[in-house]
């Protein structure tokens, strides 16, 4: 057996927009085990319940992280709303499922560039970034925000959305649909893409399932599930099926994300030709009082709200159960047995948000 | 609209977790909960199981002063909630697979969540 020896990858690192750190156990050049480590930055915002109303809560919770505010937002609205019976108006819903795909899209091209970027693909990288930034044009008017975009509310949206911009919206995602096809031959053709993505960090099925991994990463192992499949928001009214891949190494997980972003096209279309006219929000009385857990799709995978209150002004906990959080120990199973130049882009492959993990 | 949640006795947990496991559930997540009631606190302990789009959450209370058991020889990647609510929380969790005593969270107040 070769000597082993321990490196330390991280908290801070070129891949890593955000702190977290990894101690590498090594043999030679191989990883044979990882010790994940986190904590570097965790704010505490669960416990902000005591000091904000279940109504101010929605903006602590949409600015857990600036990549899936809009998740957030949603999945604590939601989460209320269960418990104080709150049936939200129609267009609100489909509103909810257009601004999702959007963040889908917007979270998915936002990997991709950080994938490229990992193994130095630069001008791969500023393509994906600058056909994300047509996405976040569109959320800059119609929402007027670019990050947070704080408009849900409790009971609906605090904003609604011209249905002629809607419209004109579909004919730009048909323009980025055609220059996203001609990114992802790159991605998922290019003779030097496929050397770093191919064959690398394979997870089985049983291993992601067993590890209680999310998303993408789970889905790229060939687990079928997606929480857009329960019907949440107007999901019920579109068509969602999984997308995924039975091959579960890293060049899958990039296929499956991709196929998600043109997936993400085919809903908005559906939800956009489909969505009523009428009121955004319904009116909310009184103080919530029980307990729910809901849970979302985020674009990086299945995320979960609890929300406890007593019938007061300030609700007892909220609790948000991110996807990174759930896929680190299917990572450390992934970088078991890895070399130690795959490690960056394994850990990009599971599309890390460390800012949601340390809410 | 609530939803449904068994209570069971932090004695009893790993058992429970067991037959989940053999059930076919996975693992969603652990959360602690401070509560109090005439002014003694406790902890309420949260856990969810899936399987498919199905969810199964179970319930324990325990004083604050009592210790639980680990369910990681179930379900190995619950490390990270049990962790984390040690640290948040000040949860005491025995046998877990892997202890990191406090490490998990760099905070700058001890167990933050417990008072």
């Amino acid at each position: 057996m070769a000597a082993r020896s321990v490196i330390p990858f991280g908290p801070q690192h070129p891949v890593l927009p955000e702190p977290i750190h990894l101690d590498l156990v090594m043999e030679d050049e191989r990883v044979v085990d990882v010790i994940p480590s986190i904590g570097f930055i965790h704010r505490g915002l669960e416990k902000l319940v005591e000091k904000k109303d279940f109504q101010e809560m929605v903006y602590v919770a949409e600015r857990i992280c600036g990549i899936c505010s809009l998740g957030h937002g949603l999945g604590y609205c939601d989460a209320v709303e269960h418990i104080m019976d709150i049936e939200i108006p129609d267009r609100a819903k489909f509103l909810r499922v257009i601004w999702s795909e959007m963040s889908r899209i917007h979270s998915h091209l936002l990997w991709l560039g950080l994938l490229a970027d990992g193994f130095g693909f630069e001008s791969l990288h500023m393509q994906s970034w600058r056909l994300r930034e047509q996405v976040l044009d569109m959320f800059e008017e119609s929402t007027g925000g670019r990050v947070i975009f704080s408009v849900m509310k409790i009971g609906g949206q605090r904003r609604d959305v011209p249905t002629d911009m809607l419209k004109g919206f579909l004919e730009r995602f048909d323009r980025m649909e055609e220059e996203l096809k001609t990114l992802s031959r790159t991605f998922l053709d290019d003779a030097a893409v496929i050397s770093r993505l191919k064959g690398v960090g394979v997870l089985t099925a049983d291993q992601a399932e067993a590890l209680g991994c999310a998303g993408p990463f789970l889905r790229a192992s060939g687990v079928a599930r997606d929480i857009r499949t329960s019907g949440y928001a107007a999901y019920g009214d579109v068509h969602v099926e999984p997308v995924i891949s039975m091959v579960g190494d890293s060049y899958a997980r990039c296929e499956v994300r991709i196929r998600e972003i043109f997936q993400s096209f085919a809903i908005l279309r559906e939800a956009i030709g489909r969505i009523p006219a009428g009121p955004v929000e319904t009116p909310v009385k009184g103080f919530p009082d029980g307990e729910y857990m809901t849970r979302i799709e985020q674009p990086r995978g299945e995320a979960l709200y609890y929300v406890k209150a007593n019938g007061k002004k300030f609700i007892e906990r909220m609790r948000v159960r991110t996807p990174t959080f759930a896929n680190l120990p299917g990572l450390v199973e992934t970088l078991k047995g890895c070399d130690l130049a795959d490690v960056p882009i394994l850990i990009l492959t599971i599309d890390p948000c460390i800012s949601c993990t340390e809410r | 609209m609530n939803m449904k949640i068994r209570g069971v006795e932090a004695g009893a947990i790993l058992e429970e977790a067991q037959k989940m496991k053999y059930e076919g559930y996975r693992l969603m997540q652990i959360c602690a909960t401070r509560a109090e009631v005439d002014e003694t606190p406790f902890y309420e302990i949260l856990y969810t199981f899936g399987m498919g789009l199905l969810m199964e959450q179970l319930k324990v209370s325990i004083p604050q002063t009592e210790k639980i058991a680990s369910i990681t020889s179930a379900y190995p990647c619950a490390f990270l909630y049990e962790n984390e609510m040690h640290d948040l929380f000040g949860v005491e969790v025995l046998m877990m697979n892997l202890d990191y005593r406090g490490n998990l969270y760099r905070t700058a107040v001890k167990t933050p969540f417990k008072n």
